[in-house]
This record gives C-alpha cells, structure tokens and sequence, in this order.
C-alpha cells in the first residue's frame, strides 16, 4: 500500500526562486536561505519518495478570477510552468500522477471535500519553488507530483480545522492505494510576511516559532487558530500556513521533527523550514540508523 | 464588530475579501492578463489604449498609469495580481511592497535585514488612533 512517510513545511517565496535562477544564490544575502535548505535537500536525496504531493496556492498564475476553487486537485499528466510576469522559470516541467490523483480525489469528495478537478493546470512559484528547494536543479524532477491548490488569494481561506481534516483524509486515501509507493507531502507557503499596503514587511519571530512548535507538540491546537489572528499577527499573506496543516494532518497523530531552519529575509519573508516525519517510517529509520 | 469584519481594524491592510474582489473584477483581470511577453509589450506600448480593452472604472485606469498601489488596492486590486504590473516594469514583489509602505527602497530594505516589521504598535486601528 502507498504511506505517507513524511512531510515538509516550506516556505515558497519567489524571490529564492529567482535568486537560484539568476545564479545569486551565494550571494551573501541568499547563502544563509540555501545553508538552511543543505539538510533538507540530503535528506530528501536519501528518502527518495515516489510521489511528492505539493499542497501550495496559485497567485493569480492558472486561476484568474473566473473561477476560484477552495481546494484543487491537478490530475493531469504534466503541469507546464507559468509565465507569471517575468517569463517562466527555467526548471523541468512537472509530470503527475493522474491514477492516484483521480483516486485522491474520489476518496475526498466521499470524504465530503468537495475538490475541484483540473485537468490542464499551470503551476507557479508556490509549487516550483519547494521543488527547487528540495530536489535542486536536476534536468527531470525524480518523482511525480501531485499538485493540490488551495484558495488562499481571495478572503476567505479554508479554516485551519479544515485543512487539518482534509490532511487527515488525505491520509486515508493515500493509503487506500494499492501499490507500493512513499509519499512525501509539502505544506508550503509563510511564515509570517505581508507584501501590501503600509504595514507590508511584518515579520512576527514569536508567532512563527509557536507554530513551528505546535506542528509536533499539539496541531490541534494550531487548527482552532481563527484566520484574524494569521492576519492580524503574522501579516496578511500569513494565512498562507493553513497549508501546513494540511500537511500535518495527513501524518497521523505522531510525527517527529527531524530539522527545522528559521530566516529572515527572503525579500519580504520570514522563511522557515520544517522535516516531519511519521512515526512509523522514524521508528524504521531511527532502528536502522542503529543496526 | 460581527468576525467578518474585524480584519478592517488591521492598520495599513486591505484585506482581499468577496466585495473588494467584486468591485476589482476586470481591474484584477487586466493584470492577469499580463502573462505573457507579447501582451507586456501591447500594454507598455499604449498603457490607455490597452486598458480600454477592460471595463474597469475611470479611476483604476487612472491608478494603474500612476502606478498608485495602494489606491489600486483600496479599487479592489489584489497584490499577487498587482504584482504582474510591477514586474511588467522590471520590478519585484520587494519594490512594489516598498512602494506601499511609503518607505524608500533601501530604507525597506534595511528594515528587512534588520528582522522586518515589528508587530508591536501595528495590530489594530483603534490601538493606533487610526479607527
């Protein structure tokens, strides 16, 4: 059966997207930002999971205002990379998992998540990102991808309840799937920053330490979290970490924190970094690290 | 105050809720539109001319010329959109949000490598004598 074996907070800035592309990365700015992804990216070269399921949001790139879906599943073949302004980033196109993404999808909206299907989708920075983060410039990206694009541009996201409910039955899809396979789930977007009007440029340290904290010690807690406070004390584009909870939600009651990296800045972000994983595959790895 | 409301009391913010998005419609759907090279081209061309081909107000074309951010978002502009008209002229999430700020570029600048804006003095409105 496929499990999921861990998951990864990350932050998705475009600037670091852009630093990479550009060739800046050891520019004294950015060498800190790409230190701190060192780790993460050595653990994932060793983890090597077969699918990655990306839960990340659209800035206005595959979804204009037509139509704006809450949750969105890309079932597609592949996913081409967006032109959001600037020409698209140079990294691979994303291929997916349209087999087990429709069956995701099946699973949740029995589940009573009533997902969007997108067939033809776009992805953004939101998504290319955390890829870059984690897996670097390879010429194809080593697994498949299964996007899931929340709503979190237009006023309002999903609770940070739902979102840990929808991880959880994320959780129960997955491992409804006959076939054997590690899944890897990223929650991406944060920490604190807000890019617009007079206040653009809050960063709140405490706030994004609580809930890097309360992802292991107590994510329900983290879920009652109402979305005034994300706004009022992380910054208006904060409510983007109701993502992480997806991701939390989806490893089980347990999870082990593995590794964790805190900056700021990364243009007008606080940039944070988090390994979880599910208390399974850490016991596994934890007894054969010491066999 | 009813909750949906209350985020109108976060100082300096413009939250991008159901009747902001209503009112920024074809203003947020001309800045998406600005995906590719060959439309950046058009509209840097004949910014009044382009923008005649969307039916927004008088007043957003107006802030849209003027590059007036924070008016663009009090007109129901949302910023990941706004965003598009900023690097259409070369320039990046970072300088559009210094444009708001009122802030020079290097004073944002420095004030981001100093750890960011402080919460403290920046919650609510009425803390502030703004309300």
């Amino acid at each position: 059966m496929a499990r999921i074996i861990a998951g990864i907070g990350t932050s998705h800035t475009p600037a670091i997207g852009a630093a990479i592309d550009n060739g800046k990365a050891g520019e004294p700015y950015w060498a800190p930002v790409f230190e701190g992804y060192e780790p993460p990216k050595k653990w994932m070269a060793e983890v090597k999971p077969d699918v990655v399921i990306m839960v990340y949001n659209d800035h206005v790139n595959a979804f204009d205002f037509k139509i704006i879906p809450t949750f969105a599943v890309g079932c597609g073949d592949e996913f081409p990379i967006a032109d959001e302004g600037w020409g698209a980033r140079p990294v691979p196109v994303v291929k997916g998992y349209p087999e087990l993404a429709s069956h995701l999808v099946q699973s949740l909206v029995l589940d009573e998540f009533d997902i969007t299907i997108v067939n033809e989708l776009q992805v953004d920075h939101g998504l290319t990102v955390p890829m870059t983060l984690l897996f670097g410039q390879p010429r194809e990206w080593p697994c498949r991808v299964i996007p899931l694009a929340v709503n979190v541009v237009q006023y309002p996201a999903p609770t940070g309840n739902r979102c840990n409910n929808l991880g959880k039955a994320i959780k129960k899809a997955v491992e409804n799937w006959d076939e054997d396979l590690k899944v890897v789930i990223f929650g991406t977007g944060g920490m604190s920053h807000q890019i617009q009007n007079r206040r653009a440029g809050l960063i709140n340290k405490e706030f994004d330490t609580r809930f890097l904290d309360g992802l292991t010690k107590d994510p329900d807690a983290l879920a009652k979290i109402p979305p005034i406070e994300y706004l009022r004390e992380a910054g208006n584009e904060a409510i983007e970490l109701v993502m992480w909870l997806i991701m939390r939600g989806a490893l089980g009651d347990k999870a082990e924190e593995v590794y964790r990296f805190y900056h700021v800045p990364a243009s007008s972000t606080a940039v944070g970094c988090i390994i979880l994983e599910a208390e399974n595959f850490h016991n596994r790895r934890v007894a054969k690290a010491g066999a | 105050m009813a909750e949906s409301k209350a985020y109108d009391d976060i100082p300096g913010t413009t939250v991008f809720d159901a009747q902001r998005a209503r009112k920024g419609y074809h203003l947020n759907q001309f800045l998406y539109s600005l995906m590719s090279a060959a439309i950046r081209k058009e509209f840097l061309a004949d910014e009044h001319k382009y923008l005649l081909k969307f039916p927004m107000t008088e007043a957003q074309r107006e802030a849209v010329k003027k590059r007036d951010w924070n008016t663009l978002l009090e007109l129901g502009g949302v910023s990941y959109a706004l965003a598009k008209l900023a690097f259409t002229d070369q320039h990046s999430y970072q300088y559009m949000a210094a444009e708001m700020t009122g802030m020079t570029q290097q004073g944002y600048l420095d004030m981001m490598m100093a750890g960011g804006r402080s919460i403290e003095g920046w919650r609510s409105k009425k803390e502030r004598g703004e309300a």
